[in-house]
């Protein structure tokens, strides 16, 4: 064969030293439709060739998980037989350019990732984020971005139960679109992408191939600038009317044990589907490209390689299971036809109408990839702004500072957003959005499952080590004011460009402090995603590793929400309070910084905390519990009032003396707050805290708890009356703590004005 | 009394009836595939809420020529209890087994929440043990539920009490701030003249257990199950 020439290789994004590689693992030079397989296997996307050394740092192994990463998905079992199968993937680029169809097919190509594994996929979550909303092309792409998902979503009768979105200017040319599914399974039905059984059919099915999408793995490994306008052909579209017949159809297939091996064409299409089918099955195969069913005429072989159509799955059905298995197709309206078959050479042998056009070992694509070490560095800038200490003035008026925070676009509600979702759809949702953690019951046992997705992008970005610890350490803390014992990870890492070594110092001190925070916690990580390459125009997105997490509660009846619940419950604040503002929404808002040390975190205390509170939801004890993140105690606080519907008398202990007798080991209010100011005390992010209600009879076995696990708490006020009362000065641990000492209001709001603040603001530039 | 969920291509809650029918009611139920002409031994049937054939050129329009919708139509007729939830009475809409049409919400997005409803007419099969005028809560979910319909067709519904539920606020008042979709009058659901066709968009399925935030849907199925086993039977 004729050498190609190296513009080839360069655009579909291959270095000419991994060119070379290619050609000594071939013994010659590889050809056209060659070349573009091993571009997008080797692509970061696919290949992982700039974070595999970085991400055998995770934990990966607990009693529960049955599947850990390299699979389609993770599976960890809950007991009764059941397993939970989840994984969370980007779909950051696609969206950047089309964000409808990229969102859309972020949904797809990640409930396929957990049907393949042969669960019902029982609940979505994303993540997303934009720039500021002050911004019209942002507030396109958060449009399009919620109606794709919506589209998709609610066609396929999976319920998006939870997410998180984030506005910062960082984000304004390359959203961020972290689609998560969580599936159900009984043991006995997991399937996994392996092709084996030499001799045995392969099948394509689900939809015809077309052009769509073609290098789509490529771009979403490039930065995107001026031109990726351009590359809009690249983003697939979704049909998720197929989707919902391939669900049922390949759920029906799977559990009457009819195949062999199954995989989703996501990324890299055919290409991928097949070889790492037969590299986990340590087997060859060969496909015969004229057999796959076609949407287009004169489609080249390379070009049906590379397509990454939607909806398509490849399986290997056991043998003499494929006329079963094409019965059951034809039943749903889809296709199903046999392409090739399961060979014993370890080759991926391509032919179009039986002339070998592609011949290379298998696992060359997928274990050969080269691994890059890359070179990393502090950002300067970084390590500057972490050292200023923010020294913000007092505010004169709380009212107004409250309203600020409150109505931030990141901390405001996101019902806008939610109320387009089908969250309800299957009858499982018992905690719908809006609390710290959606719950779902498990169907036939008396279990549910809280799950969760989080990232403080902004810590990230001033400590990325300590940024990933409190992503793992607050997802988990959403699950536990759940109620639920957090049962694993997945991740999804998005950075910049990890040729740079300041972003490749973010990546690793990010893992880094993930790894930290599993390993203390002992949640692993089961399944995840990596997206490298967020940059416009040279600009890298904030480090940004989102958390999804799964949670486990035995008793359903036993689920807690953010909400309070009954007039004169007393108001307690677990944790201790530090004057910790640095990197916080406080200091954004207010005075348009980010600098400072991030909060602390002391993954011990972490630990005591969710222990604690877990037992206090078990021994039924509070009427309410929500996690203290973004704008601190003051938005917790509001939040529990708008939720519950009722509001608040409070008072913050911040100008009196501490009990002097007591520490914290014996559950008296803290000592740190001593002296604070209000503002501080309101809007520090202090870490490792919980807001809770709770009837005041159970104050002294609330106590009790708290000593034991040696987590400190705070009696702060009452639940009640239609405002939102803030006061300075101490209240009393017994007796009536609405009444506080002295002091006047600093904040005294109607809770209405507050919740209109807090709902209305997404709406309002998003009508 | 024995249910039959119809399942459609595309339809995503056929599954959830199925399980109030059997796990709540403790009813027998069965699924009926929409290639299936011939149906026989049922006493209600459920077209389910979904996407049914994608919900492409039109809500309900493909389904509505479904191979099974001609028994269906011929069960209705004979005085069968037919239930249309969601995309279901959008397709009993496009049957005309219910007069008016579905416009997309005013709003031009998917609405998902709780909505309120007051029950116009309890003297239905399906709505016996409500209290005419209480204010029930059922969650609704769709794009396509602004209903439309002629002036004249409104009157004779009002005038024949078929209109089973209208969108209100807390205090049973029918006003615009409780209507989350556009919809004509504030409705929610209708039935046909001899009241053994209901259709209507809020998903009384999803509010059957206390578990999902409330019980309030249980009702209409008890109602049917109630109004059966009295031994009532409508026409024919």
């Amino acid at each position: 064969m004729s050498g190609l020439e190296p513009k080839v290789w360069r655009d579909m994004g291959l270095t000419d030293s991994e060119y070379e590689q290619i050609k000594k693992i071939l013994g010659r030079e590889p050809n056209y439709v060659e070349v573009g397989m091993f571009a997008v296997m080797w692509s970061e996307h696919c290949g992982y060739k700039n974070s595999r050394p970085v991400l055998k740092m995770f934990p990966t192994k607990s009693d529960r998980v049955l599947q850990g990463p390299g699979e389609n998905a993770g599976i960890v079992d809950i007991g009764d037989g059941l397993a939970v199968v989840f994984k969370v993937e980007s779909h950051n680029h696609p969206s950047a350019v089309e964000p409808f169809q990229g969102a859309a097919t972020g949904v797809g190509g990640i409930v396929r990732d957990i049907f393949t594994m042969g669960a019902r996929p029982i609940a979505s979550l994303n993540s997303l984020r934009f720039g500021s909303l002050d911004n019209a092309r942002v507030r396109y792409l958060l449009g399009g971005v919620v109606a794709g998902i919506a589209a998709y979503g609610n066609c396929l009768g999976v319920p998006t139960v939870g997410g998180e979105v984030y506005f910062h200017p960082c984000y304004e040319g390359n959203p961020l679109v972290n689609a998560m599914c969580v599936g159900l399974i009984e043991h006995k039905h997991i399937a996994r992408g392996v092709a084996s059984g030499v001799g045995n059919p392969v099948m394509v099915v689900g939809a015809k191939t077309g052009r769509d999408g073609i290098h789509g793995a490529t771009f979403a490994s490039e930065e995107l600038s001026e031109a990726s306008a351009s590359r809009r052909p690249s983003v697939q579209v979704g049909d998720p009317f197929m989707e919902k017949l391939l669900i049922e159809a390949c759920l029906e297939i799977i559990h009457r044990g009819l195949v062999g091996g199954i995989q989703d064409m996501g990324a890299a299409g055919l290409t991928s589907s097949s070889c790492e089918m037969a590299a986990r099955g340590g087997s060859g195969m060969e496909i015969d490209v004229a057999l796959v069913p076609r949407r287009e005429e004169g489609m080249t072989p390379y070009e049906v390689m590379l397509s990454e159509s939607q909806e398509r799955m490849l399986l290997v059905p056991k043998q003499g299971c494929e006329d079963q298995v094409g019965e059951v197709f034809t039943r749903w309206g889809l296709d199903a036809v046999v392409v090739g078959r399961v060979t014993e050479d370890g080759l991926m042998r391509i032919k179009d109408n039986g002339v070998v056009v592609a011949e290379v070992p298998a696992k060359a694509l997928t274990d050969e990839c080269p691994v890059y070490y890359r070179e990393e560095r502090e950002p300067e800038v970084i390590k500057v702004n972490r050292g200023t200490s923010p020294n913000p003035p007092e505010p004169d008026d709380y009212n107004q500072v409250l309203r600020r925070v409150l109505g931030s676009s990141s901390v405001a509600s996101k019902e806008w957003v939610y109320r387009q979702y089908d969250h309800m759809v299957q009858v499982n949702t018992a905690v719908r959005p809006g609390s710290d953690a959606a719950v779902l019951r498990v169907k036939g046992t008396n279990k549910g499952l809280a799950m969760t997705i989080d990232c403080n992008s902004r810590y990230c970005y001033l400590d990325p080590f300590r940024g990933g610890a409190i992503a793992v350490a607050e997802a988990a803390r959403n699950l536990v004011c759940s109620g639920a014992q957090p049962l694993a990870i997945t991740d999804c890492l998005n950075f910049g460009n990890p040729e740079k070594p300041e972003v490749f110092w973010q990546f690793r001190q990010s893992v880094s402090g993930m790894t930290a925070a599993c390993n203390e916690l002992g949640i692993p990580v089961v399944s995840g995603n990596v997206s490298l390459y967020n940059e416009t125009n040279g600009e890298a997105i904030y480090p940004t590793p989102v958390v999804g997490m799964v949670g486990l509660i035995d008793n359903i009846d036993l689920r807690m929400t953010q909400g309070f619940k009954e007039e004169g419950d007393v108001i307690v604040l677990l944790g201790d309070t530090l004057p910790e503002i640095g990197g916080s929404e406080y200091l954004y808002v207010t005075q348009g910084q980010e600098i400072g040390q991030v909060p602390d975190l002391d993954l011990a205390r972490e630990q005591r905390l969710q222990e604690c509170c877990l037992e206090l939801i078990k021994n039924s004890l509070m009427g309410s519990a929500h996690d203290c993140s973004e704008g601190g105690l003051g938005v917790a606080l509001v939040e529990s009032c708008i939720s519950g519907g009722i509001g608040a008398n409070v008072a913050l202990p911040t100008n009196v003396g501490s009990d002097a007798g007591a520490s914290p080991a014996v559950g008296a209010n803290t000592a740190s707050s001593s002296g604070m100011r209000p503002d501080y005390y309101l809007f520090s992010e202090s870490q490792s805290r919980v807001l809770i209600s709770i009837p005041e009879q159970n104050l002294s076995a609330l106590k009790e708890i708290c000593d034991r696990h040696l987590v400190p708490f705070t009696v702060l006020g009452r639940v009640g009356g239609d405002a939102v009362v803030i006061r300075k000065g101490e209240a009393p641990a017994t007796g009536n703590p609405g009444r506080t000492v002295g002091e006047e209001a600093i904040i005294n709001m109607e809770l209405v004005e507050l919740e209109k603040l807090w709902r209305g603001e997404i709406e309002r530039w998003m009508g | 009394m024995k249910f039959g969920v119809v399942v459609f291509p595309g339809s995503n809650c056929d599954a959830d009836c199925y399980h109030v029918i059997r796990e709540v009611l403790d009813e027998p139920v069965s699924y009926i595939w929409h290639q299936e002409i011939a149906i026989g031994g049922f006493d209600c049937i459920i077209l389910p809420g979904g996407f049914s054939y994608g919900d492409y050129l039109r809500t309900g329009a493909i389904a509505r020529f479904s191979p099974v919708m001609p028994a269906v139509i011929e069960f209705a007729e004979n005085g069968g209890l037919v239930l249309g939830i969601c995309n279901g009475f959008q397709i009993l809409l496009e049957a005309g087994l219910l007069p008016g049409a579905m416009k997309r919400n005013d709003s031009l997005q998917f609405r998902c929440h709780d909505s309120l409803l007051r029950v116009e007419n309890n003297r239905t099969p399906f709505t016996g043990l409500y209290r005419e005028g209480q204010v029930i809560t059922v969650p609704i979910a769709h794009m396509e539920g602004n209903y439309f319909v002629d002036s004249q067709t409104l009157d004779a519904l009002e005038e024949n009490g078929q209109i089973v539920f209208r969108y209100a606020n807390v205090g049973g008042e029918v006003v615009p701030e409780a209507n989350p979709n556009g919809s004509m009058g504030n409705i929610a659901g209708i039935c046909n003249r001899t009241g053994n066709v209901l259709g209507m968009m809020p998903h009384p399925e999803r509010c059957s257990e206390g578990v999902l935030g409330g019980r309030d849907g249980a009702l209409l199925f008890q109602s049917v199950v109630d109004w059966w086993k009295r031994g009532e039977r409508v026409g024919a």
